[in-house]
């Protein structure tokens, strides 16, 4: 099963090594991976998609809460929460008539054109992980060239309750 | 969310008085007093290229520190991890860059594999020359990442007697470990006015202490109404210093106990509650009870597969309890049913305070059954050798070790055959005994590490038993063993090959003997003889009491070739794959 997982950690050299280095030394796979800085320019929120089964993803959780520098470690997928990625996909369409058919596509709101070009034109899409799996299928058959992903970020939608933070989050 | 970690080292008045000196020193000098602050007495070290500020600083400050020559930087870890496991104090070793930090990696390995809490500071080329592939550089923080509790660049001085002291708050709190500073030659040479003792900043780290009372209520709630409970204790014991604690428990509840390979000490060895050690080579019994067992109380150990077995036949009966200070080895091998975090004197303490407090009456025959059964395992398959007038057997020179030094020596050792029939055989009375490479299984480890004690403990019986393969790994410390006049003693158990690899290709293989015979090993009389020693050898169990008694008593470094059985097996096993109830005898 998929969980994504939202890590706060100091924003220092080096520390995102020391993640990214847990998931390879222990074989943790990496879905997605992405890292910012958050409000506080002195922590970074980096959101991780991996996969395992329960007892998998929480020695995974426990894991990354024994690093030194990470403050909090939350399984997203236990609570209620918005997940978005960007792709950008390029189509090699022609000049003729699936050029046509692709723009037609374009009413989708979450899809735009980012570049237009002679024999195609490059989209860009933003969606939850099923939707972008998605989109990238219905393409397929127009001539799908290669696409790129941003990888996950996700947000909860209401703050946690103290019960959610004992159920989804350890602070070692 | 963000807290501060208030650091509890108290500073002596002396450097409190050059605290407030506002006279700029390089940064090699503010390592070593910050180093003076956190108690260090000792270095075990090795000097280099990146490193030679701070030992031109360490000869400066005389006898305020002592620095113990190493003779292979592997060699200089290994007895900080000797003097820390014996003493309780962080180790603390000094090497350069690249190679200096390679040779480290091996013992800063085995201290995290261990637990045992270490500051390693490691020399690196100056900043500018970083990332240029200069000479002797290599990326250090990036080699010890995986095997470090944490590491350190130090990019500007400002920064370093900071890093210092949470280095040894991080190395010696919670689940100790390593911690390493990379330290580039231009930064220890930078000038900065020695700054005051801060508190720490880790908004991310808190180790925990105490657990809930509601928790500890149930637990021993679980240990008064089970009917075939199992203390399984193992170094969490000794690094929190909970041995009389967990004595006192076992002694009120009568329960029986039995330690891991690390544990060995935190409960007396022939205590009549104690099972012995279990796992691939424990006892009969102790692996018996635990599998028969229908409450396993784990304190401070951490279901190691050589511990376990094959993990779906272990303890089937048995409701799991486990006490750790760190929550990610809970759970991790073996499902607890009941997860406890929390330091095992503080878990401890709470036991028995919760104890006096209930009124739950637990008669003293309520295990008699269980006791029953136990011994019945006890004598159908008894710790036993086939004794010998003959040929020396490893068994017997363990048990010898024993009575001589009445069980009471600090012994290091390698790891293999004489690790194993050291654990059966040596009843180590008393925590920080024994010092043993139990998770990383690092031969060479035993002589520098009991070198490392007998530092820490002039005074003590302190004995390498070593094979001769590991031996040979790190003997060139014999001449930092002499160089500083200790008392150190070199017991080998020279059986003239690897032998618990030969068991198992013996065994395993169909006696396909693989590079396990040692076909040509120096003469160890002479080779101590060469350092400065005396070398002693025994070859006839007849000589084998007098060269032992002549060793240990002789003061000065004494290695004893005492020259055994080579094909004898460590018995009884585990085979690979199977259960720990599935014993293979001999």
């Amino acid at each position: 099963m998929r969980h994504t997982l939202s890590i706060l950690v100091e924003n220092r050299f080096g520390e995102l090594a020391r993640i990214v280095g847990l998931f390879s030394a222990r074989g943790y796979n990496i879905g997605s991976l992405t890292v910012a800085e958050t409000l506080d320019p002195s922590v970074s929120c980096v959101t991780l998609v991996t996969s395992g089964d329960e007892q998998k993803v929480e020695q995974i959780v426990k894991q990354l809460g024994r690093l030194v520098r990470v403050l909090q470690v939350t399984n997203l997928t236990a609570t209620s929460h918005v997940e978005r990625e960007m792709v950008l996909i390029h189509v090699k369409t022609g000049a003729g008539s699936t050029f046509q058919k692709v723009l037609s596509l374009l009413s989708d709101p979450q899809m735009r054109v980012a570049e237009l070009m002679e024999d195609g034109l490059i989209l860009e899409a933003s969606g939850n992980w099923t939707e972008v799996n998605e989109l990238i299928r219905e393409l397929m058959p127009f001539g799908v060239h290669s696409i790129v992903r941003t990888g996950i970020v996700a947000l909860p939608t209401r703050p946690h309750s103290v019960e959610d933070e004992e159920a989804a989050t350890t602070s070692p | 969310m963000l807290s501060t970690v208030v650091h509890q080292s108290t500073p002596d008045t002396a450097t409190q008085q050059e605290s407030s000196s506002p006279v700029p020193m390089r940064g090699a000098r503010l390592l070593l007093e910050a180093l003076l602050r956190e108690g260090v007495d000792t270095i075990f070290g090795y000097p280099g290229g990146a490193v030679l500020h701070i030992y031109d600083e360490l000869a400066k400050m005389g006898s305020r520190i002592r620095h113990v020559l190493a003779r292979h930087e592997q060699g200089a870890i290994h007895m900080a991890e000797g003097y820390s496991r014996a003493s309780g104090k962080v180790g603390v070793a000094l090497v350069t860059s690249g190679p200096g930090a390679t040779n480290a990696v091996t013992g800063i390995a085995n201290a995290y594999m261990d637990s045992t809490p270490l500051v390693v500071i490691t020399g690196q080329v100056p900043l500018k020359l970083m990332g240029t592939d200069a000479f002797q550089e290599i990326d250090t923080v990036g080699i010890t990442r995986p095997c470090t509790k944490y590491n350190y660049i130090v990019r500007d001085v400002a920064e370093l007697t900071e890093i210092v002291h949470e280095a040894f708050y991080l190395a010696n709190s919670g689940r100790p470990g390593p911690v390493l500073i990379d330290l580039p030659k231009d930064v220890s040479a930078q000038l900065s006015p020695l700054p005051p003792v801060t508190e720490l900043r880790l908004p991310g780290y808190h180790p925990c202490r105490a657990a809930a009372p509601q928790q500890i209520e149930q637990a021993l709630e679980k240990l008064l109404t089970a009917r075939r409970p199992v203390l399984y204790v193992g170094g969490g014991i000794i690094h929190a210093g909970a041995s009389a604690e967990l004595l006192s428990l076992a002694e009120a509840l009568q329960v029986p106990v039995t330690p891991t390979l690390m544990g060995l000490g935190c409960f007396p060895g022939g205590h009549p509650l104690s099972l012995g050690m279990l796992g691939m080579h424990g006892t009969y019994w102790a692996n018996m009870a635990m599998s028969g067992a229908d409450l396993i109380f784990a304190i401070g150990a951490r279901f190691d597969d050589r511990v376990t077995g094959a993990l779906d036949k272990f303890c089937p009966q048995a409701e799991i309890v486990h006490v750790d200070v760190d929550p990610s080895s809970v759970s991790k091998n073996i499902r607890a049913h009941h997860a406890i975090v929390g330091d095992a004197r503080s878990v401890l303490r709470q036991m028995l305070h919760a104890l006096e407090e209930t009124q739950q009456r637990f008669p003293q025959d309520r295990l008699e059954e269980w006791w029953q059964q136990i011994a019945r395992w006890k004598a159908h398959a008894p710790l036993t050798y086939e004794a010998s007038d003959r040929v020396i057997k490893p068994q017997r020179l363990c048990q010898e070790l024993d009575r001589l030094t009445e069980g009471r020596a600090i012994i290091a050792t390698d790891v293999g055959q004489h690790q194993m029939w050291l654990a059966q055989y040596y009843g180590f009375r008393t925590p920080r005994q024994l010092l043993t490479s139990g998770g990383l299984g690092a031969m060479g480890y035993g002589f520098p590490a009991a070198l490392g004690a007998q530092l820490a403990f002039p005074e003590r019986q302190v004995i390498a038993f070593v094979g001769d393969g590991g031996f040979q790994m790190t003997a060139q410390e014999l001449a930092t063993a002499v160089q500083y006049r200790t008392n150190t003693k070199i017991v080998i158990m020279n059986n003239n090959s690897l032998g618990m690899v030969r068991q198992w290709q013996q065994i395993f293989y169909e006696r396909n003997y693989s590079s396990v015979d040692m076909e040509w090993t120096p003469d160890f009389v002479k080779l101590a003889e060469a350092y400065g020693a005396l070398g002693l050898r025994a070859t006839h169990p007849l000589d084998l009491t007098s060269v032992l008694e002549k060793g240990l008593g002789t003061p000065g470094v004494v290695v004893m070739d005492i020259v055994v059985e080579v094909e004898e097996n460590v018995y009884p096993m585990v085979p690979p794959g199977a259960g720990i109830q599935e014993m293979v005898l001999g």
